[in-house]
């Protein structure tokens, strides 16, 4: 038990140099990029930043699905000129309703909707269920599988779309990661008003190219005619004009958009760029709608509805619509990253201004020196040389910590630096056991020797055992917390694993190597 | 001081009887549970923005805070104020608003009363803002309390593997009316109820596991080594040997974490006093709650033995 082979003492040295080497990181910046420099972050908490927690709009995500497939119905039935009295979305239900005109009609209508069923999902199961009744119902619901993978779907092309769109504001570093099912965090460091990028995320930026409708008069009240809908105007509140719902290009098409200003009214514009489809697109319907007006809708707002002069071939545009400079700027980077697949609503918004992290790491760091030194001073008072030996082992227990957060590059926060002064008092608790069984030993008058064996092995069951609980119960706050609390959690649970060691390995190592080179007749304990 | 221990906290081979007081440390136990409890009903805890939702903004004014002003500025947006205090010192405010009636509105009321500050008090520094919409609140409590269920049956179930269950039963009750008490303490102090408050419970249980775990595992030891001696002789036998480790582990856990209480800043200091009480609540009933429950339950289970030989009295510090 106290005998320790060359080996052995090489190898537990080695683990505490390594150790040491591996806090080195967080001294100095990376002198070049090929050396692995791993580090321990500071949490948005002491460095300052915004957390923001955004949620996926699901029920917009199924809507818009529904709507694509009430227009896909619409498509199948025309050739066999099957026609319906009702065709709408129930997004309650996750389905479209059809009821047909004449219900000898079911059979073919089913048979050209078939082809709408499509394989989806790890196990290509139809991502549609048709039903029909007699009478000429028939329903078309989604399956769980398919609303389960558009909303996969929807919830990677958000992060991708908010990464681009932060990537345009200049914020460094920010870190974009899914949570659970529906939900984004975005954490900003450094950012301690978050409301641009609020900003910036809370706009769906889908926009449209439609026609406008002139013969529906938006003012007279009633409802809009089949196919058209009124929509407001963004410069001119109260105002409508009726669009078609038929979408005839999508910004979806755009290759790019850049704000700027019209050369002959110095107003501020948004110039773009087509890829070859949308150009293609743009051209034809220009072409064959010369002296009409072409409404440019942005999130169901038109934002201009301008008269076409003459056909567009050339793939570029612009929109004007009395833009400031920030607003044609902040159109175009919308533009530029795409649109949401669905809006986005922050529900959890924590920010901390860089001037409070930095009271926090000082408080921080200032209680847990304190509490460090009072550790230290109690051990060595209450012990003597065997705390002595187990302050040693509790300085390379606090470097250990460091190094394995280093190493797994895990993040510091304000409760993480109160686990690690925890960790200390848990540390302190293993010596403890060991030092009062040695001196229970030693009394009942075991030879030094056996003494210090009788120590370390008794005492380490109960080491054991207690730092199992609390191991326990931590990696359960880890997996149950969220933000802080997980810093406090990781702290622990690493500070578990490295008293073992150091507990077990190292302090053993020292009193054996005491008593090897004194040989003492008597104990001081 | 270097060679040599230089004071003990208990003097050794204490013979304190502490079963004697076992009905008396049972009986104080259980009235402050009770009290506990009632506090938790009435008056509540007072739920930080975590599990309440809401939003909670801190800012620093240049000069002292004329909070008149604040409140004045904040009641005009009309977004359901619940406090404007003092913060630390008197150029920190700490502003509440209550849970807004759905997501957008609280993005707007954050946005709303930024503007408004910013507005009255020139060169006011917005340094913190929490806005926490019902949706995730519902979901942190959630979350919070199936950690500390769920550590709770880990703890159960990693005893009763080690140990027999009475051991087991006895940590679990003693850990159930130490966070009773803890929840009382929360309640009483009105400290805010949030996450990082679960997270100091969740510390303190594991404290007070680890404390109860050592007291439990000399008592197995001793079991094997005392056959016949009486329980209750037995049980006080191993809190007597265990009780330097006891207090010595205490102190220092109680050191370490004084100065966070003391210099931790407003955010941590109440995990920090939250702590030390849990600490002394969780050292106190290792010794007057673990023990005499497992004495009540263990009496005739545990040593089935003694009375096939109940003349066989071992030596009270035998010497092998």
């Amino acid at each position: 038990m106290m005998y320790f082979s060359r080996l052995k003492t090489a190898a537990i040295l080695g683990a505490c140099l390594l150790g040491l080497l591996l806090c080195i990181p967080n001294l100095f910046p990376a002198p070049a990029s090929w050396i692995p420099w791993r580090t321990v972050h500071l949490g948005l908490d002491l460095r300052g930043g915004s957390y923001l927690l955004l949620e996926v709009d699901m029920k917009a995500v199924t809507k818009e699905k529904l709507e694509s497939l009430v227009d896909g119905v619409r498509q199948a039935l025309r050739p066999g000129q099957i026609f319906y009295s009702v065709l709408e979305p129930q997004s309650d239900q996750n389905r479209v309703l059809l009821r047909l005109r004449d219900a000898t009609k079911t059979d073919a209508a089913v048979a050209a909707l078939r082809p709408l069923i499509n394989p989806t999902g790890p196990t290509n199961t139809p991502d549609l269920a048709i039903a029909s009744t007699p009478d000429g119902t028939i329903t078309m619901t989604l399956s769980q599988v398919a609303m389960n993978a558009r909303a996969t779907g929807a919830v990677q092309q958000s992060i991708e779309i908010i990464r681009r769109r932060i990537d345009e504001t200049g914020v460094v570093e920010p870190q974009i990661t899914q949570q659970g099912d529906n939900r984004i965090v975005v954490q900003l460091p450094g950012i301690d008003d978050p409301n641009r990028i609020k900003q910036l995320l809370g706009k769906t930026a889908h926009m449209t190219f439609r026609l406008v409708d002139e013969n529906a008069n938006p003012n007279a009240g009633g409802l809009p005619p089949p196919g058209v809908e009124f929509l407001a105007m963004q410069d001119r509140p109260g105002e409508k004009i009726a669009v078609r719902k038929r979408i005839d290009v999508d910004g979806a098409d755009l290759t790019d958009a850049r704000a700027g200003t019209n050369q002959q009214t110095a107003e501020w514009v948004v110039n773009f760029v087509f890829n070859s489809v949308g150009g293609k697109r743009f051209a034809d319907i220009t072409r064959a709608n010369v002296n009409r007006r072409f409404a440019i809708v942005l999130d169901d707002k038109v934002i201009s509805a301008p008269v076409i002069r003459e056909p567009i071939t050339a793939g570029r545009g612009q929109i004007s619509g009395s833009f400031t400079a920030a607003s044609a700027n902040e159109l175009s980077v919308l533009l530029r990253a795409g649109a949401l697949p669905a809006p986005l609503t922050v529900v959890e918004e924590r920010s901390v201004g860089p001037e409070l992290g930095a009271d926090s790491i000082k408080a921080g760091a200032l209680s847990l020196l304190a509490g460090f030194v009072l550790v230290i001073l109690f051990m060595g008072f209450f012990y003597g040389l065997f705390g002595w030996f187990a302050n040693a082992a509790l300085v390379v227990n606090v470097i250990l910590i460091l190094a394995i957060m280093s190493l797994l590059e895990a993040t510091l926060t304000l409760p993480g630096m109160a686990g690690i002064l925890l960790t200390l008092g848990v540390a302190v608790d293993a010596n403890i056991l060991v030092n009062e069984r040695i001196r229970e030993e030693f009394r009942q008058g075991r030879p030094p020797l056996a003494a210090l064996e009788h120590g370390f092995s008794r005492a380490f069951s109960t080491i054991f055992d207690s730092n199992a609980t609390a191991f326990l119960s931590h990696v359960m706050l880890f997996a149950f917390g969220s933000g802080p609390v997980r810093g406090f959690a990781v702290t622990i649970t690493v500070g578990i694993v490295t008293t073992l060691f150091t507990n077990w390995m190292l302090a053993r190592l020292l009193i054996s190597t005491w008593y090897i080179k004194t040989r003492p007749k008597t104990l001081p304990v | 001081m270097f060679i040599k221990p230089s004071f003990r906290l208990a003097p050794d081979n204490t013979r304190i009887q502490f079963m004697r007081g076992r009905i008396m440390g049972l009986a104080v136990s259980a009235f402050l549970s009770t009290v506990s409890v009632i506090l938790f009903f009435h008056p509540g805890l007072h739920l930080g923005i975590d599990f309440s939702g809401g939003v909670v903004m801190e800012v620093r004014t240049p000069g002292p805070a004329d909070f008149t002003k604040i409140r004045a500025a904040i009641a005009a947006e009309n977004v359901g104020e619940q406090g404007v205090q003092q913060f630390g010192d008197s150029s920190n405010v700490l502003i509440r608003l209550g849970l807004q009636p759905t997501e957008a509105a609280t993005q707007q009321a954050v946005t709303r009363v930024r503007a408004a500050l910013e507005k009255t008090i020139p060169g006011a520094n917005i340094v913190r803002t929490d806005a926490v919409g019902a949706s995730v609140s519902a979901e942190l409590f959630r979350d919070g309390m199936i950690a500390l269920g769920v550590s709770l049956l880990m703890i159960l179930f990693y005893i009763w593997f080690w140990f027999e269950w009475q051991f087991a039963v006895g940590a679990v009750v003693t850990l159930i009316l130490d966070i009773t008490k803890a929840i009382g303490f929360l309640a009483l102090t009105r400290y805010d109820f949030d996450l990082v408050m679960v997270a100091a419970i969740l510390t303190i249980l594991g404290y007070s596991t680890n404390d109860k775990v050592v007291v439990y595992d000399r008592v197995r030891e001793n079991l094997r080594k005392y056959k016949s001696m009486p329980l209750r002789e037995l049980i006080d036998l191993s809190i007597n040997e265990t009780l330097n480790r006891t207090l010595g582990t205490s102190a220092t856990i109680f050191l370490a974490s004084l100065p966070l209480a003391l210099f931790g800043g407003e955010s941590i200091s109440g995990f920090a006093v939250v702590m030390l009480f849990g600490i002394v609540v969780g050292t106190s009933s290792s010794i007057f709650i673990a023990a005499p429950i497992l004495l009540f339950l263990g009496e005739n289970r545990l040593r089935r033995d003694a009375s096939a030989a109940p003349t066989q009295a071992a030596p009270a510090n035998p010497v092998p």
